[in-house]
């Protein structure tokens, strides 16, 4: 049976989540006992069984504020079965271009083969840079109006040339034509020198910038081509960019592997160093001696609680950080069909290879059997765009059930297809830190939400900060 | 309430009628993008 409420147990507080509406309540123990029977209708049977552990007053008194949730509709709230009400059509509204598939550094985990994607390194020539966006509008349907485009690589400040065409013609575009489309680029910083800087201010660009935590971390997984340590030098550059656009419109980003179990000491490292905005990322590898296996979960899980309590004691102290998958608006999240719609791999959000070539998303750049066009012939596979779109959680088997269905959206194609050769077979490690990372964010959320409430504030308007501030 | 405190105001079933415009943004949720669940997000609207 597909689960209605999911409830856990969070440093000795008590939360539940009704799945279908959203909401999220904190509870006692009693209550927590009894959602292990309760299904709505049985209070007979949960005064029976619980009567030898609790007061028969307080499991009326618990019973009654039971019915009350699910006549305001927050608790057991109604299947969500609906189809997607997303166009049937694929649309185009963001486009990652791959402007360098060539890199200045050799992480050990790059899933792109240093930069090349296992193709010949080369770089993206301005006029591929500019007929994407052009192909982008043409094909985004009648009337919209925000779009995004990502400069990734590989390094993608390796070919500036492409990336300031680029900007330039979609300058151009939205004056001529009323539209948003929101520039990022996610760099290394090797390269992040006061012209870039500049450059990239003035452009409103928003950027992610990659480090691993602390220098050791940092420099054994993160060494240039000839084997040399980049810590001093990005973290150099990302001090001087971050104070150049005042600590807004960055991402600060890093990677995790088996190495780095007590990674909690690298979010911290980033914080100390003056960065505050910031995530950090399970990595994802089949088969290598940095991949994350099913043995690590305790730890990480633990790991997690652990930066769970440090986030919240920073956040208490006056001097938080913003920790990206703990960021989550319980009371403003996306709609049901952007829930359902996913990542939009595919459908919605494509790659753009060196070449023109048009991918489901950056991660499929080069794997075989995944090319869908080319932005000269648009998407000449047909099929594919429709697999992906119809790949969200309703039809995800294992996400059908799943009680995190809503808030993770069915996780990642990429990740599915590299472990099971199919976008539809969920990536089981995947999902098991999703759900744990879920948790913790709600019970930072519910916890922040409470203490605001203790100090008289209505529920609904806690602040989080957007994808990129 | 005694042993229930509810600490947000849900649109899930709401947005249900009202959602769907898809003005919002992509969500990747891999590791290199760093991973946005949709849970992350806020809406456009
Ligand atoms: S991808 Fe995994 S965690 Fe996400 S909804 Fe599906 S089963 Fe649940
Ligand atoms: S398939 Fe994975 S990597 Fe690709 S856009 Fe979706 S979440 Fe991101």
């Amino acid at each position: 049976m597909k689960a209605k409420i999911h409830k856990f147990e969070q440093n000795g507080e008590y939360i539940l989540l009704d799945i279908n509406s959203g909401a999220v309540h904190v509870i006692d123990k009693m209550i927590f006992d009894i959602m292990d029977i309760f299904d709505g209708g049985n209070d007979a049977e949960v005064m029976e069984k619980l009567s030898a552990s609790y007061p028969k007053a307080d499991l009326e008194e618990a019973l009654s504020e039971l019915h009350e949730l699910m006549e305001a509709g927050e608790l057991f709230a109604p299947d969500i079965d609906v189809p997607p009400t997303f166009k049937e059509k694929g649309l185009v509204k963001s486009l990652c271009l791959m402007v360098a598939q060539d890199c200045n550094l050799r992480c050990k985990y790059c899933f792109g083969d240093g930069g090349s994607y296992g193709q010949e390194r080369a770089v993206m020539s301005p006029e591929v840079g500019c007929r994407a966006i052009d192909y982008m509008l043409e094909n985004c349907g009648p009337f919209r109006k925000h779009f995004e485009v990502d400069f990734f690589g590989g390094e993608p400040l390796m070919n500036m040339k492409t990336v300031k065409a680029v900007a330039e013609h979609v300058h151009e575009l939205e004056k001529a034509k009323g539209v948003q489309i929101k520039l990022t680029m996610t760099t290394n910083g090797m390269l992040l020198n006061d012209e870039n800087i500049k450059w990239l201010n003035d452009n409103n660009v928003s950027v992610v910038i990659s480090t691993d935590g602390r220098r050791e971390v940092h420099d054994r997984m993160r060494p240039d081509a000839g084997g040399h340590g980049t810590y001093d030098k990005v973290m150099k550059n990302f001090k001087k960019f971050v104070d150049s656009r005042k600590g807004e419109h960055y991402y600060m980003r890093g990677t995790y592997t088996n190495e780095n179990l007590d990674f909690t000491e690298d979010v911290l490292a980033m914080h100390d160093a003056g960065f505050d905005v910031l995530s950090m990322e399970p990595v994802v590898l089949k088969d290598s001696p940095l991949a994350l296996r099913e043995e690590h979960l305790p730890r990480i899980y633990e790991e997690y609680d652990r930066l769970t309590e440090a986030y919240l004691k920073r956040h208490r102290e006056g001097k938080g950080f913003f920790f990206f998958h703990f960021n989550m608006d319980l009371s403003n999240g996306p709609c049901v069909a952007k829930r359902l719609s996913g990542c939009g791999a595919g459908h919605e959000y494509f790659a753009v290879a060196e070449n023109g070539d048009l991918y489901p998303c950056h991660q499929f750049v080069g794997r075989e059997g995944y090319k869908l066009g080319s932005i000269y012939d648009g998407i000449t596979n047909k099929e594919l765009p429709r697999y992906f779109r119809e790949s969200h959680v309703l039809n995800k088997e294992k996400c059908r059930e799943c009680w995190a269905r809503f808030f993770c959206s069915g996780g990642c194609h990429a990740n599915d297809d590299l472990f099971h050769g199919d976008i539809r077979k969920s990536y089981e490690l995947g999902c098991e830190l999703q759900k744990k990372r879920l948790e913790c964010a709600i019970y930072v959320q519910a916890m922040l939400a409470l203490e605001k409430m203790e100090q008289g504030e209505k529920v609904g308007e806690f602040t989080t900060a957007e994808g990129i501030r | 309430m005694k042993h229930i405190k509810t600490v947000n105001k849900p649109g899930l079933q709401k947005s249900l009628k009202t959602g769907g415009c898809g003005e919002c943004q992509a969500s990747c949720q891999s590791a290199c993008k760093t991973s946005c669940t949709v849970g992350n997000q806020v809406c456009e609207k």
